[in-house]
């Protein structure tokens, strides 16, 4: 066991022992859930200072026997990929936990479905042995089900039943593919990521495999068409299940197209790339417009979420590094923007008892801080230069316009609609007449901005200095954007493996 | 004068059942020489050591070597050892549940006992049957005893019906299994699913061996639909599962837990000695049949549970669309296969038990609340209960960490390896059409407030128990699944050599 894997299975740990608390001591409990996740938080760090940034090789997991039967290995490790999102998941959930302080209902079920998804999402990010990914992958499917449902909005139930569903179906159909390429691989039967890789398989195979495993990652996301359950499941889950879901689950999706996808097969990605892309651009063009005519502000920010995954995405699929780089400190930067948008009008609707856009009005008068906050905020989620936003989304264009020129243009279009959405909003809701309802809402307390000030200072901190981060994200990049480079086709090409980044590229015959 | 030879007869191919039939037997005489109600205590725990007796004597002959024993009839080979263990597990499982539920619904009386231990007897017979009448004399012993047990409340109108139409649609599929095992002997000249043991020439193995190929005619063809319809009555596979939402329904929740469990295992054991040893180099002709009933079944018993209302009902066609999951395993015809197809059955029943077990636990006195609107809010009610039955939809599903999903992945990587993949991509999305009407039951559980605080169901300690158990084994399972498969991989069936 390594530091990762404590990292991993900390929070487990923090759910059965909320488990095991007798009713009715809910302050332990929460203290309990918290003091987990901090600590889940401090290992991370330990695995971030370990790290080196030199190599884009798996570092610092562990390689345990399982089912051997079946070639089931535990293995798990990090690269500057998964890295990044451990450690936002790690920093997130205990703001996520901390802004649950006050749920009086069920408190333990609660606090321990949410550790287990912290676990479950953690094993997604590290497991490098296919079947291991897949068992956490769907893990983090049940307890954000209950999350979702049991202490959701009106509509929770329609909500969560749509999303169980959607990701469900997703998933099982890259259960499927995994079996095939699983039965497709010559020699010893294996689930272990980087023996799969370089697995020979025809341009056929390679493309339903990839649509396959693409349609789980793309439901997750999500991208358009498959959005619809996401706007519900945000609108209707609490503040810190959507800053969960937003800010790391989707995250899932994206790292999935990253770590499996492409460089499972690697053809059908290249062959498939232009879709994948169209897909991507109509994302951030649907997302923003949908985003302008929202009335609920929850709803914007889910269209808004949609506009940048497709960002996201376009920046995966560019085949550039920039863009591969930017977009994964796009899926960072994202879920700090998103976990402190949702705090922010969770913190907006408890004063008020209402989300809605129109409902407020001169909201800057009375509560100078929040508003100022919100706007630090919604400039990054726009890409403002010196907000962390501004270098993903720079990146990924760098990228796309040095790959395919014009295909960036479109995508341009997205930050400036987003402009327009997100400051018509804000105008609306923070400044113009005071309306009644707004006279009510008190400026920041302390409490909150504990919740929000550590989001805020990453997203300043990353927009003034990306340096650090693009170090440890770089050799993992140039390693992804080789693997979509090499060919895995059976005759032709010959078949090429993939290892790392030693492997060279290997010009392929698909296209 | 010679002198006399002994004959040998190896009865360790029979042994589990001989223990579990005179168990019954002791059973009921026993019952003769006690009279009342009141201390009826003895027959739990006669049937339980009838079950552990009969494991121990299957778990005996794990490392026997694989022959055939009465003359040929039964085929005493770690495959059938593996089902008989089973067997006896959910044999022992099912008389926990039914102590307690039988005890609520003043119901206890000897019959009870002694009719499951010949049924599970039945069972673990037509897991070694090695010729056609023999498996037959399985078929209907178990059966026999099942007709009974489903109507054994006898005060419930669903119970009568639910038994009329088991005993009325099982003597039907009887007939076809019968006309089958005709055909078969007009086509080959014997039942014997082996024969060739120099002592016994005419068996359909030899039969097939030693014919040209072209020359394998129809006829057998034709027996072996008719041979497959009958067993696919009683795994309830579509088109031939019409009785089991009323059987199931209709019988008490252990015994629906036993059905559920237990025929299917025997019912499948049977058929993939019928398919993959003696039939195989005919495999081309049945493998289109059982790729259809396992589409169909699957996707039917999926879409059909959706819009069930009693939860009994639901479990129903959710064993129904398992029976299609299992027939996955079943027609890839390889080692992958028949380990996967033991593993999925083991499972399965495992945790259909304690599906069954929290119904019969929650159903109260008569088995009243057993509609999906008697469940709201059952988390608030029964914390515990909430949390195993969730554990156990969840796992019908194939929710990973659940066993259920090692056991998807094993019948359908036994498919994919075969060459199957589209009727994995099939059942796949029958998993997710299934899922709908599962995580219903959890919405309801959980989500929804508890009309009005309903009687409380006391429980006894050992259906509890039994709950509490495939609940562990259920998860547990899930995340060490290595040993059950490696058993599984190594219940190898006996087939022919030279």
């Amino acid at each position: 066991m390594s530091w990762l894997d404590a990292t991993i299975f900390v929070p487990l740990v923090g759910a059965l022992i909320v488990g095991l608390i007798p009713k009715g001591r809910d302050a332990m409990v929460r203290m309990v859930a918290l003091s987990a996740s901090l600590l889940a938080f401090a290992l991370s760090l330990v695995v971030l200072g370990q790290f080196d940034s030199g190599t884009a090789d798996f570092q610092l997991g562990s390689s345990l026997g399982w089912v051997p039967q079946w070639g089931i290995r535990y293995e798990t490790g990090v690269d500057g990929i998964s890295l990044w999102l451990v450690l936002l998941t790690t920093f997130l959930m205990p703001i996520a936990l901390y802004a649950s302080w006050r749920t009086e209902r069920l408190v333990k079920p609660y606090f321990a479905f949410l550790l287990a998804l912290e676990t479950a999402m953690l094993g997604t990010f590290c497991a490098l042995d296919l079947f291991l990914f897949y068992l956490f992958w769907e893990a983090s499917l049940v307890p954000m089900y209950f999350l979702i449902g049991m202490w959701g909005g009106p509509q929770r139930l329609y909500a969560t039943v749509k999303f169980f569903l959607y990701t469900l179906a997703g998933s099982l159909l890259m259960l499927a593919a995994i079996l095939y390429v699983y039965f497709s691989i010559p020699g010893e039967p294996t689930f272990g990521y980087e023996a799969l890789l370089g697995t020979p398989l025809s341009l056929t195979a390679q493309t339903l495999a990839f649509l396959a495993f693409f349609a789980a990652f793309a439901i997750k996301i999500p991208l358009v068409p498959l959005h619809t359950w996401s706007p519900d499941a945000y609108a209707e889950a609490s503040t810190p299940v959507a800053v969960v879901l937003s800010g790391v689950m989707l995250k899932m999706g994206a790292y999935g197209l990253i770590r499996f996808c492409i460089p499972l097969f690697p053809d059908a990605a290249r062959r498939l790339a232009p879709f994948v892309m169209v897909l991507a651009i109509a994302g951030i063009l649907y997302g923003a417009l949908v985003a302008v005519m929202q009335k609920d502000f929850k709803r914007l920010i889910a269209y808004s979420s949609i506009a940048h995954l497709g960002f996201i995405v376009l920046g995966i699929f560019v085949g550039v590094e920039q863009g591969m780089s930017g977009g994964i400190i796009q899926m960072v930067n994202h879920g700090l923007q998103m976990g402190a948008l949702f705090l922010l009008i969770g913190m907006l609707a408890e004063r008020t008892g209402s989300r809605m856009i129109a409902d407020f009005g001169g909201a800057a008068r009375s509560a100078p801080v929040l508003a100022g906050l919100f706007l630090v905020v919604l400039l990054a989620a726009l890409g403002l230069p010196g907000l962390n936003g501004f270098v993903g989304e720079f990146l990924i264009l760098l990228g796309a316009y040095s790959a395919y020129s014009w295909w960036a243009v479109p995508a341009v279009f997205g930050i400036v609609l987003a402009a327009v959405y997100m400051l018509w909003a804000y105008q609306r809701m923070f400044h113009g007449p005071v309306r009644v309802e707004t006279r009510r809402v008190v400026d920041i307390r302390a409490r909150e901005l504990v919740l929000v000030a550590p989001l805020v200072a990453f997203i300043v901190f990353i927009g003034v200095f990306p340096q650090p981060f693009l170090d440890r994200i770089n050799p993992a990049a140039q390693r992804a954007v080789k693997q979509m480079e090499t060919s895995v086709l059976p005759s032709g090409g010959g078949v090429a493996r993939s290892g790392g980044a030693s492997g060279g590229p290997v010009a392929g015959g698909g296209n | 004068m010679p002198e006399f030879q002994a004959p040998t007869i190896l009865l360790s191919g029979i042994a589990p059942e001989i223990a579990l039939a005179g168990t019954a037997l002791l059973v009921m005489i026993v019952s003769g020489f006690v009279s009342g109600h009141r201390s009826s205590w003895y027959l739990p725990v006669l049937s339980t050591v009838g079950f552990a007796l009969a494991a121990a004597l299957a778990i005996n002959s794990l490392d026997g070597v694989n022959e055939l024993q009465l003359s040929g009839s039964v085929a005493a080979d770690r495959f059938a050892v593996f089902v008989k263990i089973t067997l006896a597990v959910f044999g022992l499982l099912t008389v926990w549940l039914a102590r307690d539920y039988l005890t609520r619904d003043r119901l206890e009386e000897p019959e009870f006992y002694a009719l499951v231990l010949f049924s599970v007897a039945g069972m673990m017979l037509m897991a070694g049957a090695a010729d056609l009448i023999v498996m037959f004399l399985a078929l209907e012993t178990f059966s026999i005893s099942l007709y009974v047990l489903v109507g054994f409340r006898r005060g419930s109108l669903l119970g009568q019906e639910g038994a009329m139409k088991y005993f009325l649609l099982g003597a039907f599929s009887s007939a076809f299994f019968l006309l089958g095992i005709a055909l078969m002997y007009g086509a080959v000249g014997g039942t014997n699913l082996y024969g060739s043991a120099a002592e016994n020439q005419d068996g359909i193995v030899s039969f097939l061996n030693g014919a040209p190929v072209d020359s394998y005619g129809l006829v057998i063809i034709i027996a072996t639909g008719l041979l497959i319809i009958g067993l696919g009555f009683k795994v309830a596979a579509v088109p031939f599962h019409m009785w089991t939402p009323d059987a199931y329904q209709g019988a008490p929740s252990p015994v629906t837990g036993l059905m559920a469990a237990g025929t299917k295992l025997a019912a499948f054991a049977a058929l993939i000695r019928l398919l993959d040893v003696t039939l195989f180099t005919l495999r081309l002709d049945w493998r289109p049949i059982i790729v259809a009933l396992a589409v169909v079944t699957m996707i039917v018993g999926s879409v059909l549970a959706i819009v069930q209302e009693d939860v009994k009902r639901i479990l129903a066609y959710s064993s129904i669309a398992h029976a299609g999951f299992v027939l996955t395993g079943v027609l890839a015809a390889n080692d992958r296969g028949v380990s996967g197809t033991l593993f999925y059955l083991a499972t399965y029943g495992l945790t259909v038990l304690g599906a069954f077990g929290v119904v019969a636990v929650l159903g109260g006195r008569d088995e009243r609340r057993v509609r999906l609107a008697d469940y709201r809010g059952l988390f608030y009610e029964h914390p515990g209960m909430a949390a195993a039955l969730s554990l156990f939809l969840l796992s019908l599903a194939g929710v990973p960490v659940t066993v259920g999903f090692v056991g998807k992945l094993v019948v359908f990587g036994a498919a994919i390896e075969a060459g199957y993949t589209w009727v994995v991509v099939v059942g796949l999305l029958a998993s997710a059409v299934a899922a709908f009407f599962y995580i219903r039951i959890l919405v309801v559980m959980y989500m929804q407030e508890p009309v009005r605080p309903g009687p409380a169901t006391p429980f006894g300690v050992l259906s509890g128990g039994v709950v509490a158990l495939t609940a562990l084994a259920t998860i547990g399972l899930g995340l060490y699944w290595g040993p059950l498969i490696q058993a599984a991989e190594n219940a190898t069936l006996y087939f022919v050599t030279g």
